[in-house]
């Protein structure tokens, strides 16, 4: 009976090592110096990782329905220079809703040629990474991009204001992230997004349409992206066209550590948040206690392998893997 | 046979899982030249057996014997180098590349610099592939040749090295008749040359065609060795299952209502053409017939997961056009599917989630699933069908081939389907839990519902169906009731040899 | 002639086809917009576009060896830029000084030494862990780009010497330094892969892993030994190209991975594993340095060539799922 205990804890290690590991990188953290958890510090760490986990809230999506989204990078560059490039034009109150329209029109192509054509949704989107990188720098004339009166416009609200006392992008990401949580766990759609990553077959077979599902996550995606890339706009008024370049990885890394399984089918947008947190803790720890932000890169190597690794060792029973 | 010593002596193996004794001494010999059935319901420990040998387990305690030597088995490869070549039921096969580098997978003869000897290589599988008297070439692309050849390129395997002892493991799962033909020629020719032959299968017919004799286990347990031609059926299931199994034929006859669900001149390109049948409700329609003959491919268009190329669909009366298995599912059509765990379940999801899959757009409070009446569905059907599972969070994976089964039929029931369509009811489920899905079927039936079976096992459609449908090449052959069905009569209609009587 | 074989040619030489059909329409589009008067197809042209190809070329034949054998490798672009760092920074080393010229050779090995150490790196994790090559070379692109700033934080290193470039700028019969890098390159990589027992093991692995394991096949060791070619490719890439500039940020090679990946993919490697060859991916990376340039050619803008490489890529997608389409009454799922 003792295996079974010990392997009991090893599931439930399983299940909830990140945030035990998230705990104790937190003492640890704090520890090391008292400032990290202040307000005013988990507030600045909350408020800059909200871009990045905006945009982990929507491939959480897609990563569960079985596909991978590396263009949410390239598509934030693109959605934050449009929107930039709009307001001068059309004014912020049009520039919004025209930039979400653009960027959903993105999703749309790619839910498109994964979900309805079914093809490989990794040489799409690295595909659609290229082609919205080309198409940002020909839209932007390969300029960066600045709003003229940075002083006579409210459009920095969504990335500089404040609002009870709280950043607003920290209070999008939380609404966000409340929001879709509940769509992912709670609703019809939610159920149909694990069923056709799980097994996309059997789904078939339960008349779950995978095609249109699948198409929805990438609308969700480019959803989240146009609002990371509205909070990037707004939060420096102008931005370069390669702003959201890299960033793609960045976000799978805090989906994988979240604990999504990239075969599709598990994962939930309360683990995603936590994995967001600690790659954003971590960056801001490393930095408190003077240490070089690439020290950061590193430790993000090592805690995104012994996660993973940990999680399939404790589903096969065994550290090392049998293959010879 | 007491002078010939046997090729593989298997003496009080043990393997013991945390918390299940898998293996519990399990002793029996293969003589040269013997084909040795190994028979057990599913979880009797045959795999568990079939790993130990293949040096993918370690024995706990016990002997394996090669000869008159005593083999630790550290690895697959050792099991090979031993002697010991398996026919895995999935075939294990590279597709891209050519059938001699399948041949000699993993052994491809070297020269110098680490390169492949491309001459020895190709005139090693001629050898081979003469011998086996195959009509395709060491450079075809194996994902090119059809199931049996592959199979052939499987078993032309075994021929590389001095193989001792070949295990099949149900061999013949994906093969037509006359492909089997084919295989038990293979076999009779190793057999001839003094190889033993372990052949893993459930399928009675075949083990009392080709085996000499019968081993059987049960819980891990070694139950005996029969010799075949003194047994029979009923003994070999008694020693599976430790108890008489109800293999009559189906005596029950209820009233029939009204005709469910008709088709007329149905053909789907190739696969079946012109098919007409009915079902009632009340009635279970069996069909029978051989892989191929295209009895699952007329569940699927039913289905809405192919398109017909002519005929017409009527459920109770009225014309439908299914497009997809939502339209089936709206017009109360259901599928079981052959493939359980590929297309009938979810297996990481819980017990409750994938019963309810098909309907959980329909129930909701606001916008939310409503979780208390997908629980309350579980536990009725649970109930219903006597589903084991501790609780409807238990992952579908984790359950037993049986429950699964019933997790899937549950899923349907509950929307109350006009048709449920049930594809190889009891494929790879053990014995025990057959025969309470078979009377799960006859009950359906008596409650109302219009049954499919699909099933390539006679026992089983003699035993559950009202009328049996026999399918040949695409085609149905003959439709027969309950009454007047005898084998002689049904194997010659799948045979292509039945009357012409349409259904 | 096998069955298939045609089909199998047609599509191995598609991306042949599809260089001719770019040269062509580059040169009679340059002769029409005509910017410059040197026409597209110019000897001295081409002969530079191999040279260009090189960096990108030299990993894309490893990629093409570690995609065949069913794994991926995202962190291609972090190894070259250490690798890069290692050659120029060891040539300073005090104690190499004595060594004058001969520093380079010594300063060549630790290089690519470090690159093969950091690959098999990678397949060790791979193997031993059974963590998916996605996830693990992920990490480590991450990993790898942290080394990399520890060498000199966010400064440039460089050291240039003048023997390098004049042996990285030297043509040997015609062709460039580089460009020789990049043909040996593929004709040893085509002579593993289609020749070696290893390179048809890889094979196997890729396309059907559990029969290769039941076959006795030692998965991980091939696994490991293949990320370690990638890594001595992305270093060799690194030690030809950086022969020549003398210099590198510590971003240098960011996005490697994706051309490398984009340049296999349209080479017709199947991204699951189990087909591809080198002899394609040479045709993939020809095809994209040839869109740059006809692209700039023609006067189109640079950012262009990023557009019309990602269309391309979903074109042949979308191309390869109509050749393949499946009958009329085929299975909807």
């Amino acid at each position: 009976m003792a295996t079974i205990t010990r392997r009991q804890v090893g599931d439930a290690l399983a299940q909830q090592g990140i945030l035990i590991a998230f705990a104790v990188f937190m003492v640890a953290f704090t520890l090391a110096n008292p400032r990290f958890l202040e307000v005013d510090n988990v507030f600045s760490v909350v408020r800059s990782s909200a871009i990045l986990g905006i945009m982990a809230l929507g491939v959480t999506f897609v990563v569960i329905s079985g596909n991978l989204d590396l263009s949410v990078g390239s598509m934030m560059s693109f959605s934050t220079i449009v929107v930039l490039d709009l307001h001068d034009q059309i004014g912020p109150l049009l520039a919004i809703p025209a930039m979400f329209a653009m960027t959903l029109c993105l999703g749309a192509l790619i839910g498109f040629l994964v979900g309805y054509l079914r093809l490989n949704s990794l040489i799409v989107t690295l595909g659609m990474l290229s082609a919205i990188h080309g198409l940002t720098l020909t839209y932007s004339g390969g300029q960066n991009m600045d709003i003229a009166d940075k002083e006579g416009t409210w459009f920095g609200v969504f990335g500089q204001g404040f609002a009870l006392g709280i950043p607003v992008p920290i209070l999008i990401f939380v609404a966000l992230a409340a929001l879709l949580g509940l769509v992912l766990a709670r609703t019809p759609f939610g159920r149909k997004v694990y069923a056709v990553g799980g097994n996309s077959a059997a789904a078939t077979f339960s008349g779950i349409r995978r095609g249109r599902t699948v198409f929805v996550c990438y609308l969700l995606s480019a959803a989240c992206v146009a609002t990371a890339g509205l909070i990037q706009a707004s939060r420096s008024l102008g931005s370069q066209n390669t702003v959201g370049q890299g960033l793609e990885l960045e976000v799978l890394a805090a989906v994988i550590l979240g604990g999504a399984s990239l075969m599709g089918g598990s994962g939930t947008i309360f683990k995603t948040v936590i994995g967001v947190l600690i790659l954003g803790f971590i960056q801001n720890g490393l930095l408190l206690i003077g240490l070089p932000f690439y020290v950061q890169f590193v430790v993000t190597w090592i805690i995104i392998i012994l996660a993973v690794w940990l999680d399939i060792a404790a589903k096969r029973g065994r550290l090392w893997s049998p293959i010879a | 046979m007491t002078s010939v010593k046997p090729v593989l002596r298997l003496d009080g193996i043990v393997k013991t899982f945390p918390g299940v004794r898998a293996l519990d001494g399990v002793s029996f010999s293969v003589m040269p030249g013997e084909v040795h059935a190994l028979m057990g319901e599913n979880g009797a420990g045959k795999s568990t057996l079939m790993k130990v040998l293949g040096g993918v387990h370690q024995p706990d305690s016990g002997a394996i014997h090669i000869g008159e030597e005593v083999v630790a088995i550290a690895d697959p490869l050792e099991a090979k180098a031993k002697g010991i070549v398996f026919i895995h039921q999935e075939l294990s096969l590279a597709e891209e590349l050519s059938v001699a580098e399948n041949i000699y997978l993993g052994e491809l003869p070297r020269k110098s610099f680490g390169r492949v000897d491309w001459g020895k290589l190709a005139a090693e599988t001629d050898a081979i592939l003469k011998r086996l008297n195959v009509r395709f070439d060491a450079n075809d692309r194996v994902g090119d040749l059809s199931i049996a050849n592959q199979q052939m390129v499987e078993i032309a395997r075994a021929l590389t090295v001095e193989a001792k002892a070949v295990i099949f493991d149900e061999p013949t799962a994906s093969l037509t008749d006359a492909e089997k033909v084919v295989l038990f020629d293979v076999i009779a020719d190793l057999k001839a040359i003094g190889v033993g032959i372990i052949y893993i299968s459930h399928r009675m017919e075949e083990i009392f065609r080709i085996t000499d004799r019968i081993s059987i286990l049960r819980d891990g347990r070694y139950q005996g060795t029969v010799a075949t031609a003194e047994t029979t059926e009923e003994d070999v299931t008694r020693m599976m299952i430790g108890r008489n199994l109800d293999l009559s034929r189906n005596a029950s006859h209820h009233e029939m209502g009204e005709v469910a669900l008709e088709v007329r001149g149905l053909s789907c390109g190739d696969l079946f053409r012109d098919v007409s049948f009915e079902v009632r409700r009340g009635e279970v329609v069996g069909f029978y017939g051989l892989v191929g003959a295209g009895r699952t491919e007329i569940a699927e268009t039913l289905f809405g997961l192919r398109v017909p190329s002519a005929g017409q669909i009527f459920l109770d009366g009225e014309e439908v056009r299914i497009q997809s298995p939502a339209d089936a599912i709206a017009h109360g059509v259901s599928l079981v599917p052959e493939d359980r765990k590929g297309q009938g379940l979810v297996l990481g999801m819980n017990c409750r989630d994938n019963m309810t899959l098909p309907q959980v757009d329909e129930m909701k409070t606001g916008p939310f699933v409503a979780e208390g009446a997908e629980i309350a569905i579980f536990d009725e059907y649970r109930e219903r069908l006597d589903i084991r599972t501790p609780s409807w969070r238990q992952k579908a994976g984790n359950l037993s081939g049986g429950n699964q089964q019933k997790i899937v039929i549950g899923k349907w029931l509950s929307m109350n389907p006009r048709v449920l369509i049930v594809d190889e009811p009891t494929r790879g489920i053990d014995v025990g839990s057959k025969s309470e899905i078979h009377k799960l079927l006859r009950a359906l039936a008596a409650q109302g519902y219009a049954v499919m079976v699909i099933s390539s096992e006679m026992p089983e459609v003699l035993h559950v169906s009202d009328r049996i449908v026999a399918m040949y090449s695409g085609r149905i052959i003959r439709s027969f009731s309950s009454e007047e069905v005898t084998e002689d009569s049904l194997i010659q209609a799948i045979s292509g040899l039945g009357g012409d009587q349409a259904a | 002639m096998r069955p298939g074989a045609l089909s199998k040619a047609l599509k191995g030489g598609a991306i042949w086809g599809f260089i001719v059909l770019e040269l062509i329409f580059f040169s009679i589009a340059g002769e029409m917009v005509s910017l410059s008067d040197k026409a597209f197809m110019d000897w001295d042209n081409m002969l530079l576009l191999l040279k260009q190809s090189a960096p990108i070329g030299i990993i894309a034949m490893g990629m093409t060896l570690v995609m065949v054998n069913g794994n991926i490798d995202l962190s291609v672009g972090a190894i070259f830029a250490i690798a890069a760092i290692v050659l120029l920074d060891s040539m300073t080393w005090p104690i190499f000084a004595g060594l004058g010229d001969r520093a380079i050779p010594v300063a060549w090995l630790l290089a690519l030494a470090t690159g093969t150490a950091l690959g098999a790196l990678n397949g060790l994790i791979v193997w031993k862990t059974g963590v998916d090559a996605f996830i693990v070379t992920l990490g480590a692109m991450l990993g790898f780009r942290g080394f990399v700033f520890m060498f000199n934080g966010e400064n440039p290193t460089s050291h240039l010497n003048w023997t390098l470039v004049d042996f990285a700028e030297a043509q040997v019969l015609g062709l460039h330094t580089a460009t020789w890098f990049l043909l040996g390159a593929t004709l040893a990589v085509w002579f593993l892969m289609a020749r070696t027992v290893h390179g048809r093991n890889a094979y196997a692995i890729g396309d059907n892993r559990e029969a290769a394991v039941n076959a006795g096949i030692r998965v991980g060791r091939h696994m490991t030994i293949n990320f370690a070619i990638i890594g001595f490719l992305a270093a060799l890439s690194a030690v030809v190209f950086y022969s020549e500039s003398g210099s590198v940020n510590p971003n240098d090679g960011q996005l490697y991975e994706l051309w490398v990946i984009t340049a296999v993919v349209l080479g017709g490697t199947k991204i699951t594993g189990g087909a591809g060859n080198v002899i394609g991916t040479l045709g993939g990376v020809i095809a994209i340095q040839l869109l740059r340039k006809g692209l700039g050619h023609v006067g189109a803008d640079t950012s262009t060539v990023n557009l019309v490489i990602g269309l391309i890529l979903i074109a042949v997608l979308i191309l390869d799922r109509q050749l393949n389409v499946k009958g009329k009454e085929a299975l909807k799922i």
